[in-house]
């Protein structure tokens, strides 16, 4: 699938000399939202080559970047076509456009307008000024919604295949119904970890995203031990579920800090140095015991 | 952010203020709200907010800001680290 608009310099309706120039990625996406929510107005787009990557990961790898504003500024003739000189990007464009780069490059002022492109006609009418609002970034609950099919979907391959050796492995040693039992619980935790780890994430406890997937796993593992008739069990299952279970949850909640809006790089590595021996031990310590209810 | 905090004392942003020239750029490109001015200065108002995009330390004229930057995303730290193994071949990964 295509998802590229050809760079270069687009008019919404008529516009002159005198009016203003937005940059934006060749994300299909990013130019249709521009292009809807500026409609009925005249100004100019100038696309770059983001190679159909949206601004805010093309800035962070650099191709939404000084370079290629200077390039395509020059490629477009733009200093011909406009008589000013002065661009407006998004902020989240800034991660790779140095302004004064820009500038001493093309001659070209660069001004930050906003986060969201649904702010750019409030903007654009009270004279190009940007509000605090405009600044900040957010993270709703819908901003996440949208975020987790997308999040199933990536898992979905390497879910499968642990899923699929997991139920093997138990049911050749426990039978049928242990292997369907464990397969139920551990795609229950991914989803847990992938869903509802990220939905809750202001309200579970915690700053860390594994912490907070370990609650929203224990969560799980709490509904369904009644539910797979856990009382039936001995000790040692039941502790074996309700480590393995979290742990699973928590790799997939702090997966989410790639799509968060906040975390930082520092933040991860330091939690993943923590957290990922953290849950390999649980998963082996809950393996150990399993095997040990099973033979002892 | 409002209504998210991320953990304390983490992130690897400086701020060399007697090099600031007070220009409020960092203020303009921060999606956190970091930064705060005062007197020419700019000073970093909520350093655990930062998630180390790196805009500031770009758009600093004068280069008064350092940040080792990158995405903070667990997923594409791991294949990272496989691809630095070599127990997997380069690819995209995250936001590609």
């Amino acid at each position: 699938m295509n998802y590229m608009v050809p760079p270069g310099l687009y008019a919404i309706g008529r516009p002159t000399p005198e009016d203003p120039v937005l940059v934006t990625a060749n994300y299909k996406m990013s130019y249709d939202i521009i292009r809807h929510t500026l409609s009925g107005r005249n100004l100019w787009i100038l696309v770059l080559e983001t190679y159909g990557i949206n601004v805010w990961c093309a800035a962070g790898k650099g191709t939404f970047g000084t370079g290629e504003v200077v390039r395509r500024v020059t490629a477009t003739g733009l200093a011909r076509v406009v008589n000013h000189r002065r661009l407006i990007l998004p902020i989240l464009g800034a991660p790779g456009v140095a302004v004064h780069q820009v500038a001493r490059r093309c001659g070209f002022s660069v001004s930050y307008a906003a986060i969201r492109a649904a702010d750019l006609p409030e903007y654009l009418d009270n004279g190009m000024v940007t509000t605090p609002a405009m600044q900040q970034l957010t993270f709703t609950l819908y901003e996440r919604l949208v975020l987790v099919p997308v999040e199933l979907v990536m898992a979905l391959k390497s879910v499968a295949i642990i899923a699929g050796v997991v139920f093997l492995l138990v049911a050749a040693l426990a039978g049928l119904t242990a292997g369907v039992t464990v397969l139920i619980a551990y795609v229950g935790a991914v989803v847990t970890g992938t869903a509802v780890g990220p939905l809750l994430l202001p309200w579970l406890p915690g700053k860390s995203f594994s912490v907070k997937g370990v609650v929203a796993g224990l969560i799980w593992s709490g509904v369904f031990y009644p539910l797979a008739g856990g009382g039936a069990w001995g000790i040692p299952t039941t502790i074996a579920l309700f480590l393995a279970l979290p742990a699973v949850s928590a790799f997939h909640t702090l997966n989410f800090t790639g799509c968060s809006t906040y975390t930082s790089r520092s933040g991860v590595k330091k939690e993943m140095r923590i957290a990922l021996p953290a849950m390999g031990g649980a998963l082996l310590v809950s393996m150990a015991l399993l095997l040990a209810g099973r033979f002892l | 952010m409002k209504g998210f905090r991320y953990l304390k004392d983490v992130v690897t942003l400086e701020l060399d203020q007697a090099a600031c020239i007070g220009c409020g750029r960092c203020l303009e490109v921060c999606p956190h709200q970091v930064f705060s001015l005062a007197e020419k200065k700019a000073s970093m108002a909520d350093r655990d907010a930062c998630m180390e995009c790196g805009a500031c330390a770009l758009n600093c004229p004068v280069k008064a800001i350092t940040v080792d930057a990158g995405v903070g995303c667990a997923s594409g730290m791991i294949n990272e680290w496989l691809q630095e193994h070599k127990l997997r071949a380069p690819s995209g990964g995250c936001c590609s």
